[in-house]
C-alpha cells in the first residue's frame, strides 16, 4: 500500500479526532453525552450554510462550533441543572440534530463550497517537519484543520494532566461528591466541558461538510459520531491515544476505496462494514479485559445532587 | 451553631440545635443512629443548608452555601465515607480544588505536604495511589487534605469505624497534637469509650434534639447511654455456651483469585459448629467479603471445598443451595447494594427471597405483608409504614429489616458481615441479642466484625484474617484485644492454635 493511503487516513481520521476529543472532555466531567452524532450534524449544516452565504472560512467554522455548542447546551441544561437521565438526553440530542440538519439542509443538496474557501483549507507543507521522509508526507503535508487537530489533542493532554484545572476536572468525573466536598464548583466544570465537547463536535461536523466531502449531502456523518463515542473507550480516556485511535479508524474508513484498485473479491458492503465491525470487536475486547486498567471516570453518567442521602 | 433546624421531607433531622466549640478543645457529638449527628455537621461543611438558624465562626455570622464557603472559613470535614479519588495519588487528592496557579506544580504541593506531615507527625507516601492504600492511610490523606487547606476547625464523622486499635491509637495521638496547636475538633461517634478517652466535652443528640451537654470528666458511660437512648440499658452481651459438637459448616483449603489475578483467599480452612458464633477479625479487605460470598455461593472462581452438614456446596448457586433445603442466610456488608432493593418498600423486600415459589403469574403479597409487620414489631423498626421505601430509613432500621427478613426464613447458618456497622448502641444490642437467640436455636453463625470488644464478648472463637490467609484462631474467652490487634497486622503471636 502506498503512502498516499496513510495521508488519506489522516484526513479521514481528523473529524473523528475532533469528535473523540469533544466526547472525552465531556466524559472527564462525568457526563456521558451520546449526542455526538447530532452535534456533528448540526455543526456540519450550519458550517456549510454559513460558508455558502458569507464565503468566510472563519465565520463558517465559528458557526459550526457554535451550533455544536448549542446542542451541548441543551444537553447540559437537561442533565446538569435538571438532572435528567444522560443516556436519554444524549439520544434525544442525536435525533434532534439529525432532524435539524435535514431541515436546514433542504435545498443545499448539490451545492459546492466556493473555490476561495477550498484554497483556505488546502494542504500545505510544514517547513522542516514536512521534509522528513514518509512521516513528513503523511502527517505534515496536510490542511490547516488537520494541524489544528494535532494541536488540540496535545493541548487537551497537557490541560488534563499538567494543570490544576485539569486535575479538578478529572476529580469531578472520578468522584463528584469528593470534588464538591473539596470546594470545586462542580456544575460549572460540567457545563464548561460539555460546551467544549459541543464546540469540538461542531468542528468535526464542519470538517466533513467543508473539507472532506466538500459539498452538501444528507447525513454526512454516517455514524461517525457513534464511532467516536466508542473510540473514547478504545483510547481509554487519554487524549494522546486519541491521535492513534482516530487515524487508525480513518484508515479503516477509506480502505474500501483503496482496495478496489486490487482484484479482491470481497463485497463492497462487507468492506463498508469494517469500521463498525472493528468498533464492536474493540468494545468487546475492552470490556472483557482486565478490570482496573484504563477504566472510565468512576462517576460517568451519574447525576449529582449534593443533598442526596 | 445557634437554633439550627433541618428537615428532609416530613422528617425533622435537626430541631433547634445550638452548640459551640472552643479552639484547643475536642468536642464529641454522641447519639443513636438517625439522631441527626451527620446532618448537623454536614451543615457546617456546606453539604446541606440549614432550614433555619445561624452559624458563627470566630464570632462572625456565616452563610455556608457550598463546601467552598465552608473551606474558606477554616472548616474541614473528614467524612465517614472517605471522599477520595481512587485512581489518583495522595498528593493529587490533597491538591484538588486548591488555587495554586494554572500549572499543577508537584514540587510545591509535595513540599507543603511534607511540612504538614512533620509538624503533626504523619507518615505518608505522596505518590502512592489511593486505591493501593489501607483504610488508615486513606484517613491520613483525608486529614491532610483538610490541614492543607489551612482548616483550624476539624470535623471527623465516625473516624474510628474502620480502624484497627493500633490505628485508632495513632489517630488519637494526632488529634491531641492538633488540639495542642489550637485546633477546634469535633468528633462524631457512637463509641462511648472513645468519647471518654479523648474528648473534653460531649453533647448527646437524641431524635434531632440535644439531650444534654456535659464535661467528659464529670460523666460516666452509663449516664451518657441513658441520655442517648432515653432510658437505662444494660451494656453487657451474654455468651450462652455452645451445646453441640456437630459441625455445621466446614471449609477446606478455600482459595480465590480475582479478575486482576490477585489472591483474595489463600487456602482458608475452618469449621463452625451448630450453635456456635465464629468471629472473623481482620483489617478491612483481608478477604472477609470474599469468604462470605464464597460460602453463600455468590463467588464462582473459588477452589477448595465448602461442606455444609457434610454436603459439598462449593459449586452451587445461592438458589441451588436454597432449593436443596439448606438455609444459609447472608447479611452482607453492603446492605442497600446486595441485601435490599433500596427503592422498594418493606413488603416487596421481604417477598424477594421466595416470590418464585408462589404459583401463578401474580404475586400474593399478603403473607409478605404479615411477615413485614412481624419484623417491624419483633425488632422495633422505626418506619412510617411497611410501604415505605427502605432507602428512606436510617441505617440501623435498614439493618433491622434485613436481619429480620433473613432470620424469618429460619436459617441453619447465618453469615453476617459488620451487622452493626453504623448502628447505635441500642440497635446494636438488639441485634446481638437476636444473634444469641439464633445461636440457642442451634444456628451456626459466622460473624465478621470490626469492633474487637464486641467480637471478644459475643463470639465463641475468633479467627483472624490477614491478606486472605487465616493467621490464627483464638478462644474469645481468653484472648485479649492487643493480641488480636497484632494478629490483624499479620504478626503471629504465641499461644495461637491454627485450626481445630
Amino acid at each position: 500500500m502506498d503512502i498516499s493511503f496513510f495521508t488519506a487516513a489522516v484526513v479521514a481520521g481528523t473529524p473523528l479526532l475532533f469528535a473523540i476529543l469533544g466526547e472525552l472532555m465531556t466524559e472527564k466531567a462525568g457526563q456521558l453525552n451520546l449526542g455526538v452524532e447530532g452535534m456533528m450534524l448540526m455543526g456540519a449544516v450550519v458550517g456549510f450554510k454559513t460558508a455558502l452565504i458569507t464565503g468566510d472560512p472563519f465565520l463558517a467554522l465559528a458557526g459550526a462550533m457554535l451550533a455544536g455548542a448549542l446542542g451541548a447546551l441543551i444537553f447540559g441544561v437537561l442533565t446538569v441543572s435538571l438532572r435528567a437521565n444522560q443516556v436519554v438526553a444524549g439520544l434525544t440530542l442525536t435525533i434532534f440534530g439529525t432532524g435539524f440538519s435535514s431541515f436546514m439542509g433542504q435545498g443545499l443538496m448539490g451545492e459546492v463550497i466556493p473555490e476561495s474557501m477550498k484554497l483556505f483549507f488546502a494542504d500545505f507543507k510544514i517547513p522542516l517537519l514536512g521534509d522528513i521522509p514518509v512521516i513528513g508526507q503523511i502527517f505534515f503535508n496536510q490542511g490547516m484543520l488537520v494541524y489544528t487537530g494535532y494541536i488540540a489533542a496535545i493541548v487537551a493532554g497537557l490541560y488534563l494532566y499538567r494543570t490544576s484545572i485539569g486535575l479538578n476536572l478529572r476529580s469531578v468525573g472520578e468522584n463528584t461528591a469528593a470534588a464538591d466536598a473539596a470546594g470545586i464548583k462542580v456544575s460549572r466544570y460540567k457545563y464548561i466541558h460539555i460546551l467544549i465537547g459541543g464546540l469540538l463536535c461542531g468542528l468535526a461536523g464542519a470538517y466533513l461538510s467543508l473539507v472532506y466531502i466538500p459539498s452538501w449531502q444528507e447525513n454526512v456523518t454516517a455514524g461517525r459520531g457513534w464511532i467516536a463515542v466508542a473510540l473514547v473507550i478504545f483510547c481509554r480516556w487519554n487524549p494522546y491515544r486519541v491521535l492513534a485511535g482516530a487515524f487508525l479508524f480513518g484508515g479503516l474508513d477509506i480502505i474500501g476505496f483503496r482496495i478496489q484498485k486490487y482484484d479482491f473479491h470481497i463485497s463492497q458492503y462487507m468492506i463498508d462494514m469494517l469500521p463498525y465491525l472493528v468498533t464492536i470487536i474493540i468494545l468487546i475486547l475492552v470490556s472483557a479485559g482486565k478490570s482496573s486498567a484504563g477504566s472510565p471516570p468512576a462517576s460517568l453518567g451519574e447525576s449529582y445532587f449534593r443533598e442526596e442521602r | 451553631m445557634v437554633n439550627i433546624s433541618k428537615s428532609f421531607g416530613d422528617v425533622k433531622a435537626n430541631d433547634n440545635i445550638s452548640f459551640s466549640v472552643n479552639y484547643g478543645e475536642i468536642y464529641s457529638l454522641l447519639g443513636e443512629n438517625g439522631a441527626g449527628k451527620s446532618t448537623l455537621v454536614n451543615m457546617l461543611s456546606g453539604i446541606y443548608t440549614p432550614d433555619s438558624g445561624d452559624i458563627y465562626v470566630h464570632g462572625e455570622r456565616l452563610r455556608l452555601a457550598s463546601p467552598a464557603d465552608s473551606i474558606s472559613s477554616g472548616i474541614g470535614m473528614i467524612h465517614q465515607h472517605f471522599k477520595l479519588i481512587n485512581v489518583m495519588t495522595a498528593m493529587e487528592n490533597i491538591a484538588i480544588g486548591q488555587e495554586h496557579g494554572f500549572l499543577f506544580r508537584k514540587k510545591k504541593v509535595k513540599d507543603k505536604i511534607e511540612d504538614i506531615c512533620s509538624r503533626y507527625g504523619f507518615r505518608l507516601e505522596p505518590e502512592k495511589l489511593v486505591r493501593d492504600m489501607s483504610v488508615g492511610e486513606k484517613q491520613t490523606v483525608e486529614i491532610l487534605k483538610v490541614l492543607y487547606r489551612g482548616a483550624d476547625i476539624l470535623i471527623l464523622d465516625e473516624p474510628t469505624a474502620v480502624l484497627t486499635p493500633q490505628e485508632t491509637e495513632r489517630l488519637f495521638d494526632i488529634l491531641l497534637r492538633m488540639k495542642e496547636q489550637g485546633c477546634a475538633i469535633i468528633i462524631i461517634t457512637h463509641k462511648l469509650h472513645e468519647v471518654m478517652e479523648i474528648s473534653d466535652r460531649v453533647s448527646v443528640l437524641r431524635r434531632g434534639e440535644i439531650a444534654g451537654t456535659v464535661n467528659t470528666q464529670e460523666t460516666s458511660p452509663m449516664e451518657l447511654t441513658s441520655m442517648m437512648v432515653g432510658k437505662k440499658v444494660t451494656l453487657s452481651i451474654e455468651r450462652p455456651p455452645v451445646k453441640s459438637d456437630d459441625i455445621m459448616l466446614e471449609v477446606r483449603d478455600l482459595s480465590l483469585i480475582d479478575r486482576d489475578s490477585i489472591k483474595k483467599l489463600d487456602r482458608v480452612s475452618f469449621s463452625v459448629r451448630a450453635g456456635e458464633i465464629l468471629g472473623v477479625a481482620g483489617v478491612a479487605g483481608s478477604g472477609q467479603k470474599e469468604l462470605c460470598e464464597s460460602i453463600q455461593g455468590l463467588e464462582r472462581r473459588k477452589r477448595g471445598g465448602i461442606l455444609f452438614k457434610g454436603e459439598n456446596i462449593s459449586h452451587l448457586t445461592p438458589r441451588a443451595i436454597f432449593e436443596k433445603g439448606l438455609r444459609i442466610s447472608f447479611i452482607p456488608e453492603d446492605r442497600l447494594g446486595m441485601g435490599l432493593v433500596p427503592t422498594m418498600d418493606l413488603v416487596d423486600n421481604v417477598i424477594l427471597k421466595d416470590y418464585y415459589l408462589q404459583k401463578g403469574i401474580f404475586l400474593d403479597r399478603e403473607p409478605a405483608r404479615q411477615r413485614a409487620e412481624h419484623i417491624v414489631k419483633m425488632l422495633n423498626v422505626h418506619t412510617p409504614s411497611i410501604y415505605h421505601p427502605v432507602n428512606k430509613l436510617s441505617g440501623g432500621n435498614i439493618q433491622k429489616v434485613l436481619l429480620g427478613r433473613e432470620i424469618d426464613s429460619a436459617p441453619d447458618f447465618l453469615v453476617t458481615a459488620y451487622p452493626t456497622r453504623g448502628l447505635d448502641i441500642g440497635s446494636a444490642h438488639l441485634i446481638y441479642d437476636e444473634l444469641n437467640r439464633q445461636k440457642e436455636r442451634g444456628v451456626g453463625i459466622l460473624y465478621v466484625g470490626e469492633d474487637l470488644n464486641i467480637l471478644l464478648s459475643l463470639c465463641d472463637r475468633i479467627m483472624v484474617m490477614f491478606e486472605g490467609r487465616i493467621i490464627g484462631t483464638v478462644d474469645a474467652a481468653t484472648a485479649t484485644k492487643e493480641e488480636l490487634g497484632l494478629m490483624m497486622l499479620g504478626e503471629v503471636t504465641g499461644g495461637v492454635n491454627s485450626n481445630d
